[in-house]
């Protein structure tokens, strides 16, 4: 492919096994005297389990096992954890219930697994899952977060009274207070973020081989993070020392969060390997997988947002329930409070900010991190009571946005974060003029004379990737730390393999590494290999979500290169009889500066696994390691603007145009960020016109299939208008920001703002779909379509 | 999916009677409703008798006013085919509009009508266009084939041999799709037969499935225009309601389709 360095468009060297059906993940992994698993789950979303009755299912062809979570207790294997402790506003620590694994005892939502079935075969161990009889003692269920509240209503567990784990608030109380009794103005909001279910296109899967001899496990998984998996797994869960476990995350089909976390089914896989002496096989169907990976948002919120006579923004007072589902997931904590919270003062100047933030137990599916994490929900809750205000003060939404944006840097929030770098106004304007916002009326009245509504929305989102630095972290409870490690070797014949703790599932890492590599040593990216995603070659890693990949995994690379480059200069200057500072690598050369002396990056390579003629005492090899904690989040950020036209007949939303510009700071490779923002914009876009997780009063998810949650599709979306304005990120070496997330936590405002900008009605509630914007779009029903 | 034995028919008679020395067997079109089904253990027949590669059951013809299609014939068939195209256009509309090209490669209009979704395409067509199921032991009227949701006439090793639609003067189909399954959430399709009349027929909307709607018919039987049903709806007491629309929603989509289905067909 040649050289092809930082800022190229490089074609994906993954997408060649990829696009012939060639990538090994999971579920292509096949091991002799295989297993399969089929699971028992519960069909009730809240019941005693009074008795399992296996007899019928054991005497079945080819059943080897069923096992319960008697004997899973028997076996010590420990509880579900949640790896971030937040403390209530009154000092107790969150109100954590018991998971386990396979529950023996109670439980709380609809496909909670309580037995698992080991056969030859998938068909026989499935047939023998429908023979599991369990008796079940139906309870009483609460789905609605405010209902779980209410008093009277369903408990769950008996470590969380009333349902509530914890009552937690970050910000000036009273300074906040005092700003809204001397605000010229106030907008009132309530707001509602829908419950979405991730869908990655591969669904959970885990292959568990124990070895007798050697009592070592191999987990093949689709994990996004497989150090943090066997972590948690050896830690926590005991399934076996670390040393005793190895870990491979194979090619993963997508993740989006729902892969970081380590679910019931990899720890029974592992711990059934051992018990039945054979390997273990578990793939998730879609059915499953709609009903235990980890759902993403489900907020209720009330803002209100305090203006001066000039419309400055003075401040911001937030009460938000979030609800977790029956249990607490393992970063479910986090994702409400110090991934959500501390980003309420979006692009703006607000010098005073109070939330409030209660998380509920409720009989549904565990609610963790989903492409974007917090951040999602309060840029919706911002992007919306700035649309709102400026309506409600008869300000243009623009120049509202412009007068309270932060204008110098850094900027400490009330609310932790403290913005390294940006230019709001750039983005701004950038989108304007990319969307003709001059020239929206003439359009709108034109559209009205097709008897359609046109609206534009804009929504100018801030975030923060490449969480850190561990120390401040776990100073706000996080249990681990949040650096990335690297390992650069270089062979003896010159190529190179770049080991990284990172984890593609997606991202395209194959490529964007080996462009830096590239870049920085004037060498092939065909010459460079990235190798991730396997505990027993990768040292340790924190794994791939939060855009953290680029700003913290690439960092972390770019320290070993350095040690690289040191080294291999050394040697150079040596061999040419030069001064080490006079070496300059150019072109996959080592060079005399203002001589025509040289060497090949090969021969230094070489040079230094001859170890013929090194410099006195160095050792041999050319091989580096590098640990990278970063100083602070990042902070990308941007405006998007959307237009759409509403069919008032129908109620069906057309986006007719959608413009992007992005601030993701140095950018490695235009062509990857650009479909991560696609992809990003595509998701935003489905929370707001058409994707929720649905429950009956019964807690029986109705959305539980593709017939029924309604995935967006190429049809429902735009060919997109991307733009990238760059601020340089002071925090890291490459000045890189992250852009994995950028489009799923900025486009769902800017659509809903630009439909009620369309038609004339601001109570609207994603998604918005055609019957709710129908309903809203009818003269004198304002209320109608909350 | 439960393990069954799959059996490949070579002519109709041969279909029926390996379904006949079946213990609980189940023909099979396109397999596009079916094979979903069995996947989620909905369904667990013990023999699945294949009619895909019956040659009497394909194909597209039209003789004496009708165009013939054997209920083999596939959606993407239907969409694309030239005699549609000109005589039934209404009816190469509705079938390029189901679900997704795999579908519509695999999907057959018999298995379509012989499953009977209150939200499929098809038995809207029929029943406005005022077809006639042909099946292995009787003609059928649409009307008297459809028999309520998922319920049709047809008896349990009865196959469907094909469908004849008397060629309309006028035929247009206006589908409002389901967000997710893009099944019809309603659709209506208008034909104005050789003789003048009219029939609109409504899919996706109704409780018992497909169903006539008189107060439009008539409207059009004296003014055949988008106006003359602009002002009609139908009352939201026998509609669907369900997470994607209420019945007050659906009455309204009807209105909307059936004015939008007049229009087009010009
Ligand atoms: C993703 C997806 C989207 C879809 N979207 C739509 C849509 O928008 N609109 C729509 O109308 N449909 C839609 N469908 C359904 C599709 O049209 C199916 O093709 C159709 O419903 C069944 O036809 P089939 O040939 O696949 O029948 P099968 O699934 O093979 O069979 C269905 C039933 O009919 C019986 N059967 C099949 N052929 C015959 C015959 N000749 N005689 C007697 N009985 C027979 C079978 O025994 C079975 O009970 C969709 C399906 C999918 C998977």
């Amino acid at each position: 492919m040649g050289v092809q360095g930082i800022g190229a468009r490089a074609l994906r060297k993954e997408d060649k096994r990829f696009i012939t059906g060639k990538g090994r993940y999971t579920d292509d992994m096949v091991l002799p005297r295989m297993t399969y698993a089929a699971f028992v789950r519960s069909p009730h979303a809240h019941a005693k389990i009074k008795g399992i009755d296996a007899s019928a299912a054991l005497a079945m062809p080819g059943v080897e096992a069923v096992l319960t979570g008697e004997q899973l207790v028997g076996d010590g294997i420990g509880n579900l954890i949640c790896g971030w402790m937040i403390h209530s506003k009154d000092g107790s620590p969150m109100n954590m219930g018991a998971w386990r694994a396979l529950e023996p005892e109670t439980v709380r939502f609809v496909g909670q697994a309580v037995a698992v079935v080991i056969a030859d075969t998938q068909g026989q161990a499935r047939d023998a899952a429908d023979a599991v009889v369990v008796d079940y003692e139906e309870l009483p269920a609460v789905v609605d977060m405010s209902a779980a509240m209410a008093p009277g209503a369903p408990q769950l567990h008996p470590e969380a009274p009333g349902n509530v784990i914890y009552d937690w608030e970050i910000g000036d109380e009273a300074a906040t207070n005092a700003a809204f009794d001397s605000a010229a103005h106030v907008t009132r909001l309530d707001i509602t973020n829908n419950r979405l279910v991730p869908n990655p296109m591969e669904p959970r899967a885990a292959l568990a081989d124990y070895d007798t001899a050697e009592e070592h496990y191999t987990l093949y998984t689709t994990s996004q993070n497989p150090h943090v998996a066997r972590l948690v797994l050896s830690a926590f869960y005991n399934v076996a020392p670390e040393h005793k476990l190895r870990v491979i995350a194979p090619d993963v089909g997508g993740g989006f969060g729902s892969k970081i976390f380590i679910y019931p089914e990899e720890i029974v896989a592992l711990w059934a390997s051992k018990r039945v002496g054979r390997p273990v096989k578990w793939v998730s169907d879609r059915t499953e997988a709609f009903l235990t990976d980890a759902h993403g948002r489900d907020h209720k919120t009330e803002a209100e947002l305090a203006l001066d006579a000039n419309n400055k923004i003075t401040g911001f007072r937030v009460k938000t329930v979030a609800n977790l589902g029956a249990y607490m997931s393992l970063f479910s904590s986090s994702v409400p409070t110090y991934l959500y919270a501390t980003l309420l003062s979006g692009q703006y100047d607000i010098p005073n900010i109070h939330c409030n933030v209660k998380t509920v137990y409720t009989n549904t599916t565990p609610v963790d991190a989903y492409r974007g994490a917090g951040r999602p929900e309060a840029t919706f809750l911002v992007e919306r009571i700035i649309e709102t205000a400026a309506r409600e003060v008869g300000m243009s939404p623009a120049e509202f946005r412009r007068k309270n944006f932060i204008q110098a840097f850094p900027h400490q929030t009330p609310v932790i974060m403290c913005y390294d770098a940006g230019d709001y106004n750039a983005t701004l304007d950038a989108a304007l003029k990319a969307i003709d916002y001059d020239g929206f009326p003439a359009r709108k009245s034109e559209a009205a004379s097709r008897g359609k509504l046109r609206g534009l929305g804009l929504s100018c989102y801030i975030e923060a990737c490449g969480i850190a630095p561990s120390a401040a972290v776990g100073s706000l409870g996080a249990g681990v730390g949040l650096w990335e490690s690297a390992e650069v070797r270089v062979n003896p014949v010159g190529t190179i393999e770049v080991l990284t703790g990172s984890h593609s599932h997606g991202q395209g890492h194959e490529t964007t590494f080996a462009q830096l590599i590239s870049e920085r040593f004037g060498v092939d990216t065909d010459a460079v290999s990235i190798v991730h995603g396997d505990t027993d070659k990768v040292q340790f890693g924190m794994g791939t979500y939060g855009s953290r990949s680029g700003a913290v995994g690439m960092s972390a690379i770019v320290k070993a290169l350095d040690k690289v480059e040191a080294k291999a200069k050394k040697i150079a200057a040596h061999l040419m009889e030069a001064s080490e500072g006079d070496i300059q690598i150019e072109g996959g050369e080592l060079k005399v500066a203002g001589t025509d002396k040289k060497l090949s990056f090969t021969e230094v390579a070489l040079a230094a696994y001859t170890a013929h003629n090194l410099p006195e005492g160095m050792e041999p090899g050319l091989k580096e390691g590098a640990f990278y904690d970063p100083s602070n989040f990042t902070f990308p950020a941007g405006t998007y603007a959307c237009e759409v036209e509403v069919d008032p007949d129908t109620g069906k939303t057309e986006i007719v145009n959608f413009v992007a510009a992005d601030d993701f700071g140095k950018v490695i490779n235009p062509m990857i960020v650009e479909g991560q923002v696609h992809g990003g914009l595509t998701q935003g876009i489905g929370q707001a016109l058409l994707e929720n997780a649905a429950y009956d009063e019964n807690g029986q998810l109705v959305t539980a299939s593709y017939m029924d949650y309604a995935m967006p599709r190429a049809d429902d979306v735009p060919s997109y208008n991307l733009l990238t304005t760059e601020t340089i990120c002071p925090g890291n070496p490459l000045g890189m920001k992250g852009c994995g997330e950028a489009g799923a936590i900025g486009s769902p405002p800017a659509v809903i703002n630009a439909i009620t900008d369309a038609i004339g009605n601001n109570h609207l509630s994603m998604p918005a779909t055609a019957e709710k914007v129908w309903l809203a779009a009818q003269p004198g029903l304002s209320q109608a379509a909350e | 999916m439960y393990e069954t034995t799959y059996h490949r028919a070579g002519s109709v008679a041969d279909a029926a009677s390996m379904m006949a020395s079946a213990e609980d067997g189940k023909y099979l079109g396109g397999g596009q409703t079916l094979l979903p089904t069995m996947k989620q253990r909905l369904a667990a027949p013990t023999d699945l008798i294949d009619l895909a590669k019956i040659v009497d059951l394909h194909g597209i013809s039209e003789a004496g006013g009708a165009v013939v299609i054997g209920a083999a014939t596939t959606h993407a068939e239907v969409a694309s085919s030239a005699v549609i195209n000109s005589k039934l256009p209404g009816l190469a509309t509705l079938a390029g509009g189901i679900g997704d090209p795999a579908v519509r490669h695999k999907g057959t209009i018999g298995g379509s009508i012989a499953n009977n979704d209150p939200a499929a395409d098809y038995p809207s067509a029929l029943v406005a266009l005022g077809a006639t199921v042909k099946t292995n032991k009787r003609e059928l009227a649409a009307e008297d084939f459809f028999t309520g949701m998922f319920e049709t006439a047809l008896e349990d090793d009865e196959i469907v041999t094909s469908v004849s639609f008397p060629v309309p003067a006028k035929s247009a189909y206006s589908k409002y799709p389901n967000p997710a399954s893009r099944y019809a959430m309603a659709g209506v399709f208008v034909a104005k037969g050789a003789d003048d009349s009219v029939k609109v027929a409504v899919t996706g909307a109704g409780q018992d499935g497909v169903f006539r709607v008189g107060e439009m018919e008539s409207a059009l039987s004296s003014n055949w225009s988008p106006e003359a049903v602009a002002g009609i709806s139908v009352s939201s007491d026998n509609l669907l309601s369900d997470i994607h629309g209420s019945a007050a929603y659906r009455a309204n989509l009807v209105t909307v389709m059936a004015k939008r289905a007049v229009a087009a067909a010009g």
